[in-house]
């Protein structure tokens, strides 16, 4: 029952999507100067690219080296998080974890956005095409998330890449179901019509006046699914069906601790607040530039993240 | 109203026919041999063609999977390549935890999750409106099986109230049972509360803002009728469809914190299943997961209709 | 002379935007008498609405605020009352009606419902007496088939249909003045004419007073006792419906008359707006708000604001010019 319908004012000539985009940025740039959250928020993300670049030339200590004779110690100068049940550094794999959880996420949001729009703007043309792929686009998304992922894994073998692929799987689902939504709506308004009369093809109309208008949407939902695909594979790896063991991923990491719950409560403690803040953070700037840029979409886009 | 339902349930059924292809596909496509998987490490070649001539392996890709669909129909979930029991019989068991788990979880988080929500609409703009979205966000930003973590140290660890692990059936006794399970159950409930307390929120404060609060309030009704009365039932599609979705995100919480707390349930089977390859289970419970969400989100398709009169029709 | 049922005396509203401190109601006083059916006219955004909220105290707080003035009925200034006194007021001893049909009635309750509502809050009827009551109340504002349309919903009822049950919900409690805030303006023509037709009837039957607020001249020519204008904020002119439209004084209401388009007109004769916009609120022109439109306009008109004054009986005008205005002009 997802209805994306009044979408924009039907009478408003379409700026072009540059004007669009470079409107956007500005608005939110605006915003962070106020929003003190908002602007935490994204110099926080900014850390995190950074971390997630640099960390390994940050790392002091070789970190997929075990070092049997210092695990588990507790934070110390030494070792600001402390070491785990190999004696690794966990600060160190924390850090590089980052690196793991950002191109996961990046990629996964990435590959879903291009891939589910090219498709969602397609099948909305050809009603018979559509008809099947929605089909399709159902059936995934009747899966939860992380299941569909599991099962995936469990077929393709835990690695990076696997990971990226399943779950970009139902994340280009959502993004379909949500773009054909918006196009199907947007179709129906009056400077389609007006284009459309006029003798613009198919294609043109699609590019400079129906994706204009639904970018703010696809943006917004892009952020909410690099929140939810940092979380997935952080899942994924947590339960051993993500990436390798030797990979340093805060799902990992957390999942040792776990085992040595008593006397390893930092190894699992650090990772999970740099998950945490992270997605938060995503979230954050996420809500922000929904509520900035359409205020209509207040609470119809959120169901989606975190499944 | 009736052909609205019955429209619904027929928009279901291929979304149903389109789950069970895409899962018996994606095991079939898998890697590995499923007679080796049975029949172990040292079967020979002549014993592993046997198992697939008697397990049907060897017919065609169409007949197998038309083959499942059928012995689905009937009830008949397959047979677990580990075990060599009827999965419908594994299934019985796990049923208790995970059902126990799932009502408990949907109940508290639709409580808290309302009213949290309709508090912070109340006071929009307060200091509590806004401390309580906060909580709402750390919710759901904050991982589960994390969160399961934070709370087994403090809980369980260091001030011993609940155990770390360790379930206790309800034959055991009620409160044995629910103490066992309040862990779990408070985990899954601050994802799905916070989902839900958002959504009420918002959807609460966009009908106030209709053209009909303000009759009702020309009309000279209290603030708290206009508030229960007048700007609740609308707002309710929304926060039915958030309902609907969290029971779906549910499934992916459980899987984790069943593991988490060693809960003998369906999601733990899952799991195992997966580790161990035994691809007739994760086939079932794959198409049962799936089959109840479609189920669940055919009732809140329906309940939109008795909520809002204009969905009848 | 007997006193007046509605008496607002230098009523001063304000809203705070991005843009600045809007004063949407400016020092606006006005009364209106037992039964007597008032028009309040003027283009959107002058703030007839605003005035017509003022006095149900509907202002949402932020971002408006009423800052000053009082509001005389029935013996009380309602700008004193606490919220719970006031709320015993709207919808009992006044009514208002809203613009848009569609929308402003809730979609999930049914008629009957929403019908009985001001009963059950005001009158402490019991519900079924309330029932009852609502559907001698469709009955009146001439909805066929009564019995049936209680149990339906809004999105059952056309336009013109929800609002004849919006004007017999702000009856039901026989108020003595019914706001009617451009309640036909979201309706087809025909429609319009059965709806004010409608809502002079219920008030005269009830010896209720009127308060027609409308962009509309015709319909003000039509149904009107008394007229006021409002441009940007202040009453321009006020006086008596026949007299505004034969002798207007205000450049501003010459103007709206005069842009009517007339059938008996000359074929080919130009339309005659007024020239100019609306001035925006958080920037108005020194002096009178209308000078740089206004064809009579002097030096001084830029710079001091004109007072609403009364030129003879009944009839006020803020200009300083009004004896050359004319509509013949």
């Amino acid at each position: 029952m997802t209805k994306t319908s009044d979408l924009g004012s039907e009478w408003q000539l379409t700026p072009p999507l540059s004007t669009r985009l470079r409107g956007m940025l500005g608005a939110t740039g605006k915003a962070a100067k106020r929003d003190i959250v908002l602007g935490m928020s994204i110099s926080l993300l900014f850390l995190g690219l950074f971390l997630a670049v640099f960390a390994p030339t940050l790392a002091r200590t070789d970190y997929e080296r075990t070092d049997p004779v210092n695990r588990m110690l507790p934070p110390s100068t030494d070792n600001w998080f402390g070491t785990d049940n190999w004696g690794r550094d966990v600060f160190d794999r924390t850090i590089v974890g980052t690196r793991l959880s950002f191109l996961v996420g990046f990629s996964v949001t990435l590959i879903s956005t291009v891939v589910g729009v090219s498709i969602a703007l397609i099948i909305s043309y050809f009603r018979i095409l559509d008809a099947v792929m929605m089909r399709f686009v159902d059936g995934f998304l009747a899966f939860p998330t992380i299941l569909l992922a599991l099962a995936l894994i469990s077929l393709i073998g835990p690695s990076i890449g696997n990971v990226i692929i399943a779950l970009s799987v139902t994340a280009t689902a959502g993004k379909i179901r949500l773009v054909r939504g918006a196009v199907l709506s947007l179709r129906e308004s009056t400077y389609v019509e007006a284009a459309r009369a006029v003798g613009v093809p198919v294609p043109r109309i699609l590019m400079f006046h129906v994706l204009p208008n639904i970018v703010s949407i696809i943006i917004v939902q892009a952020t909410f699914t690099l929140a939810s695909a940092i979380l997935a594979e952080a899942s994924l790896s947590f339960l051993g069906a993500g990436v390798p063991e030797y990979v340093p991923s805060w799902g990992n990491i957390i999942a040792t601790g776990q085992g040595y719950i008593q006397v390893g409560f930092h190894i699992s403690f650090f990772p999970g607040l740099f998950l945490t803040v992270t997605v938060l953070a995503v979230v954050l700037i996420g809500d922000s530039i929904r509520d900035h840029l359409d205020p209509k979409l207040r609470g119809r886009l959120r169901t989606t993240a975190q499944q | 109203m009736w052909r609205y339902i019955a429209q619904r349930v027929l928009v279901s059924i291929p979304v149903i026919i389109m789950v069970g292809i895409i899962t018996f596909t994606l095991v079939y496509v898998g890697p590995g041999d499923p007679a080796a998987i049975i029949a172990g490490d040292e079967a020979t070649p002549e014993i592993l063609e046997e198992i697939r001539e008697d397990l049907g392996f060897n017919r065609p890709f169409p007949v197998q999977m038309g083959d499942w669909f059928w012995k689905l129909l009937h009830g008949d979930l397959g047979t677990s390549y580990f075990s060599r029991r009827e999965i419908t019989e594994l299934i019985t068991p796990r049923l208790q935890p995970t059902l126990s788990l799932g009502f408990q979880v949907v109940v508290l988080s639709t409580l808290i999750g309302i009213s949290t929500g309709m508090l912070a609409a109340w006071k929009a703009g307060s200091r509590l409106d806004r401390n309580l979205m906060i909580l709402a966000v750390l919710g759901f930003a904050t991982p589960g099986f994390w969160l399961a973590f934070l709370t087994i140290w403090v809980f369980a660890v260091n001030l011993g109230w609940f155990p770390v692990i360790g379930y206790k059936p309800i034959q055991d006794g009620l409160i044995p049972h629910l103490h066992s399970m309040f862990l779990p159950v408070m985990v899954n409930s601050i994802l799905a509360s916070a989902f839900i307390s958002r959504i009420t929120r918002s959807a609460m404060l966009e009908v106030l803002r209709e053209d009909y609060i303000r009759t009702a309030r020309a009309k000279g009704a209290s603030e708290f009728s206009v508030f229960i009365r007048h700007a609740f039932r609308p707002s309710a599609i929304p926060v039915a469809t958030v309902i609907g979705a969290s029971i779906a995100g549910l499934a992916t919480g459980f899987v984790l914190t069943e593991t988490i707390f060693a809960i003998p349930g369906l999601g733990r089977m899952l799991v195992d299943s997966i580790v161990r390859r035994d691809y007739p289970i994760i086939q079932a419970l794959l198409m049962v997961v799936a089959t109840v969400l479609i189920a669940v989100n055919l009732i809140v398709d329906i309940l939109y209709a008795y909520i809002d009169p204009r969905i009848r029709y | 002379m007997t006193e007046a049922l509605l008496s607002v005396e230098n009523l001063h509203t304000q809203f705070r935007t991005e843009g600045g401190l809007v004063q949407a109601v400016d020092d606006v006083s006005f009364n209106i008498q037992a039964g007597e059916t008032f028009a309040l006219v003027g283009e959107s955004g002058c703030g007839k609405s605003v005035t017509a909220l003022s006095i149900m105290g509907l202002i949402p707080n932020p971002p408006g605020e009423i800052t000053s003035g009082s509001i005389q009925f029935g013996g009380v200034d309602l700008l004193k009352l606490s919220s719970t006194e006031m709320r015993s007021i709207r919808g009992s001893k006044i009514g208002m009606i809203f613009q848009e049909p569609m929308s402003s009635l809730n979609p999930v309750l049914t008629i009957e419902s929403q019908l009985a509502e001001p009963l059950k809050i005001h009158t402490g009827l019991s519900a079924s007496a309330a029932n009852d009551r609502a559907q001698e109340l469709i009955d009146m504002v001439g909805i066929p088939d009564s019995k049936t349309r209680l149990k339906q919903y809004p999105h059952e009822l056309s336009g013109g249909q929800r609002q004849r049950i919006m004007i017999a919900m702000a009856m039901a409690c026989a108020p003595r003045l019914l706001i009617a805030d451009e309640a036909t303006t979201a309706l087809d023509v025909t429609i319009q004419a059965q709806i004010l037709d409608l809502m002079q009837e219920v008030t005269e039957k009830s010896g209720a007073a009127l308060l027609i607020i409308t962009h509309n001249l015709g319909i003000v020519a039509r149904y009107a006792d008394r007229v006021a204008v409002m441009y940007a904020g202040k009453l321009r002119e006020v006086g008596d419906a026949s007299d505004i439209y034969a002798a207007s004084q205000h450049p501003y209401t010459v103007g709206l008359l005069r842009s009517v388009p007339r059938l008996d007109s000359e074929k080919g004769t130009p339309l005659s707006p007024i020239g100019g916009e609306i001035p925006d609120l958080t920037n108005l022109p020194g002096g009178c708000a209308f000078n740089p439109r206004c064809q009579w306009a002097v030096d001084r008109c830029s710079v001091e604001e004109p007072e609403l004054i009364e030129i003879s009986q009944g009839k006020q005008v803020a200009c300083f010019e009004h004896a050359s205005v004319s509509l013949n002009v």
